[in-house]
């Protein structure tokens, strides 16, 4: 049989999807279903004096206004899930509905529900409310200033948190050869799924069990959530994330909405759906970045880096969302050194509340920002000292003989090796040839710029007792079940829950390659906590790393048993059987064998098996990694700048990842594409804008830039394979490195190009507009 | 809520007569009214694709087309496409050249590329991507949902040609 393992095998997820059979959340119907809407405030910050519901109630069709008054005592609020200890945190818990106040334009205020959607959006203009606004503040620089508008009442200059984990001395930074000193801005970005948030909530009244069908990376986090929220106990909460149509962090998140479903749904006995739309989606689904990041970076005129000091003031918004502390802290934080060797470095990071959408996990989750502040900070230094980008990089990478290494932060790097994934960057560039090629383009007084990022990035988490000491409000293990039916045919069942990565035929092939059977014979399940053991999700690139980890070792567990029935009808001992091809043989004797499906039918007969087992052929691992993964690699970006547009154009885009042993590499490369595109894409065109008083001006695809496919080059892309010692399939996580490594190498590629007119920085996205315009003013000061 | 009308259109060959609220937008008539669930709504400002059907074979944004709109026409979704047993070269494309990750934005994309090799059978790659301006997908950047397209360009240009032997060797015999 041909190697699973490694295949480039089309995926099983498709047949349904490609023929309009896939079963989204909107796609659900249930009898006797019922519309909800939520009433939003129109206002960043204002009191609220009064609600008048009465019109609305009175409209036909609709069947239930529910305001805060109404649920906020009955319902508990949706905490803050990761609480980052020693920091002073300070998290708001988030009601259902706002009550006296609102913090951000877009908060949930009133919860209709009607006999159809378009009835329950009439309704909405129905309610009468009235409000007294209060001034907003929007930037997290202007929130900390004294006298800005207090977010709540209770937390003191509207810090949130305040987190140093190390401290350096200054005598570090004053006695250095060179230090480079730069303030980045992380713009706020928004995940845009394409399908937007939305719940099915079906509650029997007569057993009191609940199902939530909801647009979920991690259904089991919900149900531990929703549970209390709700106060329905999680023997009887049953979530269910069906067909997910992408989630990029965006629905790791715990929000009220599904849990207000629930409680309608309980409260009018009819099953009710609430969909978002997308202008809501804006508002109401978490954003992400938004970090001022002011580097100090020293060294000496050779080039080696000594000490690095960073501070990033990260805008969390009006609440502390789910995972949102945990992104500019420790995801950021630890990971500031990137790839080289550091020996000495500190962070330090206020949380501030603002009036503006809560700030979350996305796709990278504070790594992409860590690897923006070294890797432009990096080219920074380079050019203070005069040496090239490339050789500062080669000097000061951590070797291939240094791993596991320890940062200067206390991580440990599981493997790598770093200059392999460069050189080979440096070879499908063609490097020498792309600076003649900048130079004889120079000279006709053409702009053409190459950017690197050489990164690494954390993730697969992870250790769960790590998880524990950072204030993660959950493990980070993960589950998986192989249970092999009579006919020899198998079900997985992971606890993992994947929404576009390809997991159902990753992890096939990973089981068939164990077992020897076609991957067709495997079919595999996730995201539904009524038939799924306890389980994380997928986020942080975990799902291969530890939920693949523990479908080997239960695969593994598997086989143990076979070999064990298959020695007994074969009469000889398990160390004397081996399974080649679906076939467990006798070494050394053909013919005496048995096929895969009979032992799995022998097993689950159990006419005969072996003094003392148990029947039936299935096994369950919940696997704890010892450590987090650490894929890397290099990428290569090349840029020409209009002089005239200030547009930049995509020339080439060059990427090496290590993202460990590859399953598939067609879906790997997949994932690299597809962060790139989101990576890229916060370099050049996206962008969040709030006016003064809080209103989210990008609210719309009209006026949020999504990356379209003629902004794209083809891509180039390779990998390198070294393996993670950490889980026993070697992988190390991909779905985070395009998105991690592309935003500042597409930015050092503009900023190379733009040297000639002195221009160290400017802020991201970099639209023809602020491209034009730094080259004009530079040019007016020459 | 005004009151209802009468409307009747051929949805993938069937012909559905209702009485809808002159308000209702296509695509929800077609998901909601038909149970047609496979075209899908990703943004309310017609801006990503995900609605795309054809009224009389143009692919419109049944997004932005209410459905008494359609009333008379003949409208294709992605059910109509083709199934398992029969798929269209674009579903084919699609699954060879892994052009769909969490599969949301994919049958409007299929929808618009479809359309695409109709009057262009043999589109360069800028033209694929110019002409997947209406879409948005953000899970794939792009670049397999062209090898997608390309490789349904090449099946749709195979299976003409076998036509076209088919047709000879049939007017030959008749000779």
């Amino acid at each position: 049989m041909a190697k699973l393992h490694g295949a480039r095998i089309k995926r099983q997820e498709d047949p349904r999807l490609i023929t309009g059979n896939g079963n989204f959340t909107d796609d659900i119907k249930l009898p006797g279903m019922v519309h909800a809407r939520v009433l939003r405030s129109p206002y960043a910050h204002a009191k609220i004096l009064s609600i008048d519901v009465t019109q609305a109630l009175e409209h036909p069709g609709v069947l239930a206004v529910y305001t805060g008054k109404d649920v906020n005592p009955v319902m508990q609020p949706v905490p803050t899930s990761w609480v980052v200890p020693g920091c002073n945190i300070k998290p708001k818990p988030r009601m259902p509905l706002a009550e006296e106040k609102v913090h951000y334009a877009g908060e949930g205020v009133a919860f209709v529900v009607a006999e159809d959607r378009y009835i329950a959006k009439d309704a909405l203009e129905k309610i009468k409310v009235e409000y007294e606004e209060l001034p907003a503040v929007t930037h997290q620089e202007d929130a900390l200033k004294e006298g800005a508008p207090i977010i709540h009442e209770d937390v003191e200059g509207n810090l949130a948190f305040d987190w140093q984990p190390a401290e350096i001395e200054d005598e570090i930074f004053e006695q250095a050869e060179v230090v480079v000193k730069q303030r980045f801005y992380e713009q706020r970005v928004v995940p845009n799924p394409m399908e937007t948030r939305g719940a099915v909530a079906q509650y029997n009244s007569g057993g009191g069990e609940m199902t939530i069908w909801c647009t979920s990376q991690n259904p089991h986090i919900h149900r531990m959530v929703y549970s209390e929220v709700l106060g329905i106990p999680e023997s009887k909460l049953r979530i269910v994330a069906p067909d997910v149509g992408g989630g990029f962090g965006a629905k790791i998140g715990v929000y009220t909405e599904e849990a207000l479903a629930g409680y309608a749904a309980k409260h009018l006995k009819r099953p009710v759906k609430w969909i978002e739309e997308r202008s809501e989606h804006f508002l109401a689904t978490n954003h992400a970045r938004d970090e001022v990041i002011e580097v100090e970076l020293a060294g000496n005129k050779d080039g080696t880096l000594t000490a690095l000091r960073v501070v990033n003031t990260a805008n969390m918004g009006a609440y502390l969302s789910t995972m949102g502390a945990g992104v500019p802290t420790i995801d950021f934080g630890l990971m500031i050194t990137g790839a080289y060797d550091i020996p000495k470095a500190a962070v330090r990071t206020y949380g501030v509340y603002t009036n503006t959408t809560p700030t979350d996990a996305y796709r990278g989750a504070g790594k992409p920002e860590a690897t923006f502040q070294i890797e432009r900070a990096i080219d920074l230094f380079a050019h203070e000292i005069g040496m090239d980008v490339l050789e500062i990089r080669r000097k000061n990478l951590v070797k291939k003989e240094a791993f596991p290494y320890t940062n200067a932060m206390g991580l440990n790097y599981d493997s790598g090796n770093y200059q392999l994934s460069l050189e080979k960057a440096l070879e499908m560039a063609n490097y020498e040839e792309l600076r003649e090629e900048q130079k004889r383009l120079a000279a006709e007084g053409r702009l053409m710029g190459i950017g690197f990022s050489t990164y690494v990035e954390l993730c697969g988490l992870g250790p769960s007792k790590v998880a524990g000491a950072i204030g993660f409000q959950g493990g980070l293990w993960e589950n998986s079940t192989v249970r092999v039916h009579p006919s020899g045919k198998v079900a997985v069942y992971t606890g993992a829950s994947p929404h576009g990565q390809g997991v159902k035929t990753t992890f096939a092939q990973v089981v068939g390659e164990k077992f020897g059977i076609p991957i067709e014979d495997i079919e595999v399940y996730s995201g539904d906590t009524g038939s799924i053991a306890m389980g994380w999700g997928t986020y942080g690139s975990r799902t291969t790393a530890v939920g693949g980890g523990a479908l080997a070792i239960a695969a593994d567990r598997v086989v143990d048993k076979a070999k064990k029935i298959a020695a007994h009808e074969l009469e000889t001992s398990p160390e004397d059987i081996e399974l080649k091809d679906g076939v467990f043989q006798v070494k050394g004797v053909p013919g005496r064998q048995r096929t895969f499906q009979e032992i799995a039918k022998s097993a689950n007969m159990a006419w005969d098996l072996p003094e003392g087992m148990e029947p039936a052929l299935e096994a369950q691992s919940f696997f704890d990694p010892e450590n987090f993964v650490y894929p890397f690699g290099t990428h290569i970006c090349v840029v020409e700048v209009d002089k005239d547009t200030g547009k930049v154009e995509l020339k080439r885009y060059i990427a090496v990842d290590d993202v460990g042993r590859v399953i598939n590499p067609t879906i790997v490369e997949g994932q690299v594409h597809g962060g790139l595109a989101q990576g890229i894409g916060q370099a050049l065109w996206e962008g969040t804008v709030y006016s003064e008083n809080g209103q989210l001006l990008s609210g719309t695809f009209m006026d949020y830039t999504m990356p379209q496919a003629d902004f794209f080059p083809e891509f180039e892309t390779a990998y390198t394979e070294t393996p993670s010692p950490v889980n026993p399939l070697g992988a190390k996580g991909v779905g985070e490195t395009g998105t991690t490594a592309s935003t500042p190498a597409v930015v050092n590629a503009v900023m190379d190009a733009l040297r000639s007119y002195g221009i160290k920085d400017l802020e991201m996205p970099l639209t023809p507009e602020k491209v034009w315009a730094a080259m004009q003013n530079r040019r007016e000061l020459v | 809520m005004g009151s209802k009308m009468e409307i009747s259109m051929k949805v993938n060959g069937i012909e559905k007569k209702s009485y809808t609220e002159p308000r209702m937008l296509l695509v929800h008539y077609l998901r909601d009214e038909l149970d047609l669930t496979g075209t899908h709504i990703g943004c309310d400002t017609s801006q990503c694709g995900a609605c795309t059907v054809y009224i009389d074979g143009k692919s419109v944004k049944s997004c932005t087309t209410l459905a008494v709109q359609a009333d008379g026409t003949e409208v294709t979704t992605v059910e109509g496409l083709g199934d398992m047993e029969k798929l269209h070269a674009i579903q084919r494309g699609f699954w060879e050249e892994h052009g769909l990750q969490c599969g949301y934005c994919t049958p409007g994309v299929m929808m618009a590329m479809a359309a695409l090799l109709k009057e262009n059978p043999d589109p360069s790659e800028s033209e694929i991507r110019e002409g997947m301006k209406g879409a948005i997908c953000r899970c794939t950047g792009y670049q397999f949902i062209v090898k997608a397209v390309q490789h349904a360009a090449r099946s749709l240009a195979e299976e003409n040609e076998k036509e076209k032997l088919v047709q000879s060797a049939g007017e030959g015999g008749a000779k």
